[in-house]
């Protein structure tokens, strides 16, 4: 099949940022390890109170690892476990999550740090924290009738 | 006729719904008698994504096919009519259920929420009925090919047979998770169901289904806009090849709906976002062809300069005003998608309210534009009456209250999407968090929007009624475009159709092998329903 000849200036255009797009994502995917957050691990969701670390869910200074601070969080129908989340600013922090119950979202507004619960399954993401000020949390996935009062608050404080 | 009814039916309904949903989350209504919000959404979703456009494009489809490759036999007559009445009865079933408030599982299901059995069963029903009345089209396509061997078959039809393909293809993944997964743990035979793996076989679904949508309203853009302005089809090659390209591109993508769910991979999540971008090639394919139709028709019309042709252009016929409307917001609607389905991009909106104002872009503008077009010259055409001038001058009134109230109603989903605010949630001011306060007056501002699009739904109603029934008589054409005489040759290959399904089907496997193997294996402990609404 033969092309009109703007057609092939247009597509070569086209294809062209395409391919430029797709590398520089692959790039920061593959080679800066930018994927978003795709934890495999698994958990009985209906034990999740007896299971470490999700016994004990809050704000967590971890040593050796390279990240500083563990937050865990159990979400449920409707409610984050805890409500509120203090965290210095500068440090690196890594949310553990999951679901007791049904799909729930774990989004703190304004950043890009956002990911499913869902039931059975632990999710994770890693960050550094470098702005001061109140985050808030919301459920950003369809939960049930008090899906839009599940919310909790992430503090991001000076260093003492 | 009985399609497009029903198809209103459900705008009306739908559009209803949504203009509740926009007044309530602004923060300054609540619903009457009980009535939850998200059963209100439920209602929106199902019957403005599902029933409005399946029975508006099934249709308009039995109406392209039969004009072009001329009238169905009894029997394929039948067929559509079977597969009709098995979609309504399945919309009959499942409405009755969200009105009941036993099925507020809005319109992507939400397992391990569980809803009655009987709106799984509906929504089945109408799945299947979609199967059955495709396949009565297609079948008139074949008999055209056999009665004209080696010609190329009329291009709308081949269109409805590319759409009707890639629909078969892509419901088979919900069919099966609603057929083995949630339709036996709703009716208590079997106590669990695997979350994430019923999530990835409605979100193969998912996106093809957004194509469905397009499709019809490109064939409007390809085959009948070019007529309408009095020009020729630029390429019959290029209309056909980016149709193929979009059967093949739109199945194996639905991972970058899940990008930031737990229990993917993310090379395969990545490879499924390079697959999906690869759609940008018949969008780039498709702008091209059209606007090189709108300059040729223009400069024939004696404009001069680089975008003089552009004053030629019949803007006072809504036939031409309205579908062009939704391609030029479809520009925005497709940078947004971009946006999305970009592997670290998406996180900073993912779930939130900008996702909804995209496809309110993309599908309640592009599409449902170019289907109002459609509809003032398919009803007449097919009551046998005419589209007056009046009924013209308001319907060019009725694309710009809806390209207006729509234009407030998403740019300030997508501002507020920016800002953090969720989509699907109701009104709240989450505890008086500062944030949250940022986002009341792009709450207000779609609950504007969403007024100006109802007061939208209401006059074109009005238009359908009189084209319906009290327009005056005459004949009304279906605008089908022919060829321009120096387009190039259409090449055979692209009437093989089972050389485009091997290739479709090799790429599902693909993308979908490893990621489904893994989820079954790494499979945690199944969920029991819940009921939470």
């Amino acid at each position: 099949m033969h092309l009109h000849k703007y057609e092939k200036y247009w597509l070569t255009f086209g294809v062209g940022s395409l391919i430029v797009f797709l590398l520089i994502t692959g790039i920061m995917a593959f080679h800066n390890g930018s994927h978003p957050p795709s934890a495999k691990n698994t958990i009985n969701h209906e034990k999740v109170d007896e299971i470490a670390p999700f016994n004990n869910p809050g704000v967590h200074k971890v040593s050796g690892k390279d990240w500083d601070y563990e937050v865990v969080i159990v979400a449920s129908a409707f409610y984050y476990n805890p409500p509120e989340l203090k965290v210095p600013v500068g440090s690196k922090v890594k949310f553990i999550a999951t679901s007791k119950d049904v799909v729930h979202g774990f989004e703190i507004s304004g950043t890009n740090i956002n990911m499913m619960l869902e039931p059975g399954y632990i999710s994770e993401y890693t960050t550094t924290v470098d702005k001061a000020g109140d985050y808030l949390i919301v459920c950003n996935e369809y939960c049930g009738v008090g899906h839009a009062q599940m919310h909790s608050m992430l503090k991001v404080v000076d260093k003492k | 006729m009985a399609h497009i009814y029903v198809a209103f039916i459900a705008l009306f309904l739908g559009g209803t719904a949504g203009l509740l949903q926009v007044l309530v989350r602004s923060g300054h209504f609540e619903l009457p008698w009980g009535i939850g919000y998200y059963q209100v959404l439920t209602v929106h979703g199902v019957l403005l994504g599902l029933i409005l456009t399946t029975f508006f494009i099934y249709g308009f489809q039995i109406a392209g096919v039969s004009r072009t490759s001329g009238t169905l036999s009894p029997k394929q007559r039948l067929i559509c009519w079977i597969g009709f009445w098995t979609m309504t009865i399945g919309t009959a079933m499942s409405a009755t259920m969200v009105l009941l408030n036993q099925a507020s599982v809005l319109y992507t299901f939400y397992a391990p929420l569980q809803a009655h059995w009987i709106f799984y069963l509906g929504l089945t029903l109408v799945v299947v009925g979609s199967w059955i009345g495709g396949l009565g089209q297609a079948l008139r396509w074949m008999q055209w090919r056999k009665e004209n061997p080696n010609q190329n078959s009329p291009l709308l039809s081949f269109m409805v047979v590319c759409n009707n393909l890639m629909w078969f293809v892509a419901t088979i993944g919900v069919a099966s998770e609603v057929l083995f997964q949630l339709l036996p743990w709703s009716l208590g035979l079997v106590e669990r169901v695997d979350i994430l793996l019923s999530r990835t076989l409605f979100w193969s679904f998912g996106h093809a289904l957004v194509y469905f949508w397009l499709l019809p309203a490109y064939m409007v853009w390809y085959v009948v806009v070019p007529k309408v302005i009095g020009g020729k089809i630029f390429s019959d090659a290029l209309a056909r090849l980016s149709f193929i390209l979009f059967v093949i591109f739109s199945v194996p993508v639905g991972l970058h709906h899940q990008l930031t769910e737990p229990g993917v991979d993310g090379s395969w999540k990545f490879l499924q976002v390079i697959l999906t971008m690869m759609v940008v090639i018949p969008s780039l394919l498709t702008a091209f062809s059209l606007f090189a139709t709108f300059e040729i028709r223009g400069r024939e019309l004696g404009g001069k300069g680089i975008f003089n042709w552009l004053k030629k252009l019949p803007w006072g016929d809504v036939r031409f005003f309205a579908p062009f409307m939704g391609m030029l917001i479809f520009i925005p609607g497709g940078a947004g998608g971009i946006v999305n389905a970009s592997h670290q991009m998406n996180q900073l909106v993912h779930n939130t309210i900008w996702v909804t104002g995209h496809f309110h872009l993309t599908v309640a503008t592009a599409v449902v534009l170019t289907f109002f077009g459609a509809t003032y010259w398919l009803v007449p055409h097919l009551t046998g009456r005419t589209l007056t001038k009046e009924l013209n001058r308001l319907g060019i009134i009725q694309t710009i209250i809806w390209a207006v109230g729509m234009a407030i109603m998403s740019s300030s989903m997508h501002i507020e999407g920016l800002l953090g605010a969720p989509r699907r949630s109701a009104f709240s001011d989450y505890g008086g968090a500062e944030i949250a306060k940022t986002w009341a007056s792009y709450q207000i501002a779609q609950a504007v929007g969403g007024t100006l699009l109802f007061i939208g739904i209401i006059i074109f109603l009005y238009i359908f009624v009189k084209l319906r029934w009290s327009a005056p008589k005459g004949e009304e054409e279906f605008p089908i475009g022919t060829v321009a005489p120096h387009a190039e040759k259409t090449p055979a290959i692209f009437e093989n159709f089972k050389v485009w399904i091997v290739i479709l089907v090799a790429l599902i496997l693909i993308a979908y092998t490893y990621p489904i193997f893994d989820i079954i294996q790494n499979a945690p402990l199944g969920s029991k329903g819940y009921k939470l609404w």
